[in-house]
């Protein structure tokens, strides 16, 4: 394998493995307050629908912007959205003790109906389409040190390094902060936490949120590099974060290196016709996709027995059960 | 008057009204969407959301067609319910059965028509099964949860069916799906299509795809129920849903009855796809990248139902109504896509059972202090009181 396709494989990889980080740690926050979020695929569409719609209005309407702060604007919106759409969940998840995997689905429905039926009521096909202005060739400086400046900072989006700045403020939140002590303990014991003065409720609804917030900006961190158009989906990308999340352990440094085998993976599904060696065996690209979802069956099938799971996560909390 | 209050303050009547309360604010949100969308026309357009599927025969028979996959589905979804699994994978399911339908269908084509079709039903039932199995194996032995595996399962499914269709030869390159079947291999329509037609501007009636695959499904829904209320196999895997450890304690093997309740669901969903591969109404498996929307439905109308096999024939009668009156909302220029909306809305009031448990709880006991005071007013003293008051402990 020579030197270029491992620089463009590690390239690929980024734009598959960050999306994936952040939406893994979004649902991280949730079911580490003891919500699961079987809804983050939805939540990422919705995110990305308004994120692109944002994109598209402002390009629209003829406002010069900077592409770099017009993604970053893009991403708070984003996250917005993301927190909206997660408030029904969190709403159903926390106060009505309903079934958590019911509500989340209800979203999952919900949200690619919703993107295309905005998308054909605005513009009578269900595609929005935007212009890349947020590329970044080379990241001045830092792109011409050798070989890691090639790896990591060349043909790349300013994406790559928030999703990393989301893995360091997420792991000092959670473990290094009085907030983090508590998420935790409403996802392990949430009786105990309560006794102890802590809202369990305040504190899942705000683990639901965050969940949002990371979702609504995983979906346009997935959608920038990989399209130039948004067609209301994100390719099961919410359900393998979700596998990166059970694979990760529910912890922060885990799910990175989770989050980079199955970008890995995925890169190999996607651009196996760019490496030489596969792309001689002369196998079908619908074989290549059905490679991370297979490997996360596989992985999950060895990393299940001991899980690490937050003990409370799923279960409603009543302040009157024992 | 009083019978009808002691159905609504028992347990079962206060969940199938709370499953009507979540179908009225869905189709109340639909409309409110209408009407935020486009004013001039939203009266028109829920009205025909309420009435399309009614408006002719034609109309309801395509109901029952698409009845037909979407209660296989929901009994696979329901079924696996029972037994306290949640089968989110009644897509895959239903597109391998699917698939497998086709390839016998047309591989076998020198058969006679019968036994072709009935071949082809049985390969879409242990295709489905084989792809329910998966997830069962996963989760009694790995301890891996079904719901994640189903997902996974939903998409190499897809993927798979998609480069099996090109290298099995059933691939019809001008269409990009598979190939169409011939006529004698489908299901016996009993002329149900032209009993359910409508006349055209021509003069010939219109028939709708409607055949005898309703009435399959129909009598695969009265069995399950049959299975899970009468027999002792149907009693051990539901003890598995209802309570593991207890079902355990009483000597059920429950990690068979996890692996017995998928292979079953996946086998039901398979049917699913296989009979609309055989309806003959020329749908086949597109090759495109977008998982098989029938089997996600399924998942609403078990919930609607609350898993029970007799009420998921009713849940699909009504999705599928739903989904019929979209397509006739394309007329008013509405994208279909708002009777997703509607159904997503409606699944997630279904989750709020609480919420409108302790509505309908509220508004019966409001009702009757009203009544109570009404009936004091006009001093009217053979208001039995006292009875209502032993009914409303019930609810309570």
């Amino acid at each position: 394998m020579s030197f270029d396709v491992l620089v463009f494989l590690i390239q690929q990889m980024m734009f598959f493995s960050i999306p994936l980080l952040i939406v893994a740690l979004g649902g991280m926050f949730s079911e580490r307050s003891g919500v699961v979020n079987i809804a983050l695929e939805g939540i990422m569409i919705v995110g990305a629908f308004i994120g692109v719609l944002f994109i598209f209005f402002v390009q629209g309407a003829g406002i010069r912007i900077n592409g770099q702060l017009l993604l970053l604007l893009t991403l708070l919106v984003a996250a917005g959205a993301g927190i909206l759409i997660a408030l029904p969940h969190a709403y159903a998840s926390v106060h009505m003790k309903a079934n958590q995997v019911i509500s989340g689905t209800a979203i999952n429905m919900f949200a690619p109906a919703f993107a295309i039926y905005v998308a054909r009521m605005i513009r009578s096909v269900q595609q929005i389409p935007f212009t890349n202005q947020f590329y970044i060739e080379s990241v001045p400086i830092l792109g011409n040190i050798p070989i890691i400046g090639q790896f990591f900072f060349q043909r790349t989006y300013i994406l790559t390094y928030f999703g990393f700045l989301i893995l360091i403020v997420s792991w000092i939140l959670l473990y290094k902060t009085p907030f983090g002590l508590r998420l935790r303990a409403c996802g392990e014991h949430p009786q105990a936490a309560d006794s102890l003065g802590i809202n369990v409720f305040k504190m899942r609804y705000i683990g639901v949120m965050i969940s949002g917030a990371l979702a609504g900006i995983g979906g346009v961190v997935f959608v920038i590099p990989t399209s130039i158009t948004f067609d209301a989906t994100v390719a099961g990308y919410g359900f393998l974060a979700l596998a990166v999340l059970i694979f990760g352990q529910w912890k922060p440094g885990r799910i990175l290196f989770a989050a980079f085998f199955f970008g890995l993976m995925k890169t190999v599904s996607v651009a196996y016709s760019s490496i030489p060696f596969l792309n001689n065996l002369n196998i079908s690209g619908s074989v290549y996709k059905m490679i991370p979802f297979i490997a996360t069956l596989v992985v999950l099938a060895f990393s299940s027995r001991k899980s690490m799971a937050p003990k409370a996560v799923g279960v409603p909390y009543d302040k009157g059960s024992r | 008057m009083k019978k009808e209050r002691h159905f609504l303050s028992s347990l079962s009547g206060m969940n199938a009204l709370s499953s009507v309360m979540a179908i009225l604010i869905g189709l109340f949100a639909g409309f409110i969407i209408l009407l935020a969308s486009n004013p001039a026309q939203a009266f028109n357009g829920f009205f025909i959301v309420l009435t399309g599927g009614f408006s002719d025969l034609f109309n309801l028979g395509q109901v029952l067609y698409y009845a037909t996959p979407i209660i296989m589905t929901g009994l696979s979804v329901g079924f696996a319910g029972k037994t306290g699994l949640f089968n989110i994978g009644a897509s895959g399911q239903f597109t391998f059965g699917m698939y497998a339908a086709i390839l016998v269908a047309i591989k076998m084509s020198g058969l006679p028509g019968p036994l072709v079709c009935l071949l082809a039903l049985l390969a879409g039932i242990i295709a489905g099964a084989l792809w329910g199995l998966v997830p069962g194996l996963l989760k009694a032995l790995c301890n891996v949860h079904e719901v994640i595996a189903c997902i996974m399962m939903n998409y190499i499914g897809m993927y798979l069916v998609n480069y099996l269709i090109v290298t099995t030869d059933v691939y019809d390159n001008t269409r990009n799906m598979t190939m169409r079947l011939s006529q004698d291999a489908n299901l016996p329509t009993l002329g149900l299509d032209n009993l359910f037609s409508a006349a055209t501007a021509g003069g010939a009636a219109r028939p709708s795809s409607v055949g005898s695959g309703i009435l399959i499904a129909i009598f695969v829904c009265v069995l399950i129920y049959i299975v899970l209320e009468k027999t002792k196999f149907g009693y051990e895997l539901k003890s598995c849903g209802y309570n593991h450890e207890a079902a355990h304690y009483a000597g059920i093997n429950e990690k068979k009855g996890i692996m017995l309740s998928m292979t079953i669901a996946g086998g039901l969903a398979g049917l699913g796809g296989a009979m609309l591969a055989l309806a003959g109404a020329g749908r086949g498996i597109k090759v495109v990248d977008v998982l098989a929307g029938e089997g996600f439905m399924g998942i609403p109308v078990a919930l609607l139902a609350l898993n029970n096999p007799i009420g998921i024939i009713f849940s699909g009668f009504l999705i599928a109504y739903l989904t019929q009156s979209g397509f006739l909302l394309q007329r008013l220029a509405f994208a279909p896509e708002i009777i997703e909306i509607i159904i997503a809305i409606i699944i997630y009031f279904s989750a709020l059972a609480l919420l409108l448990k302790g509505a309908i709880e509220y508004f019966i006991k409001g009702k009757k202090k009203d009544a109570r005071i009404k009936a004091e007013d006009l001093g009217t003293g053979d208001f039995k009181t006292g009875n209502n008051d032993s009914e409303g402990g019930d609810s309570g």
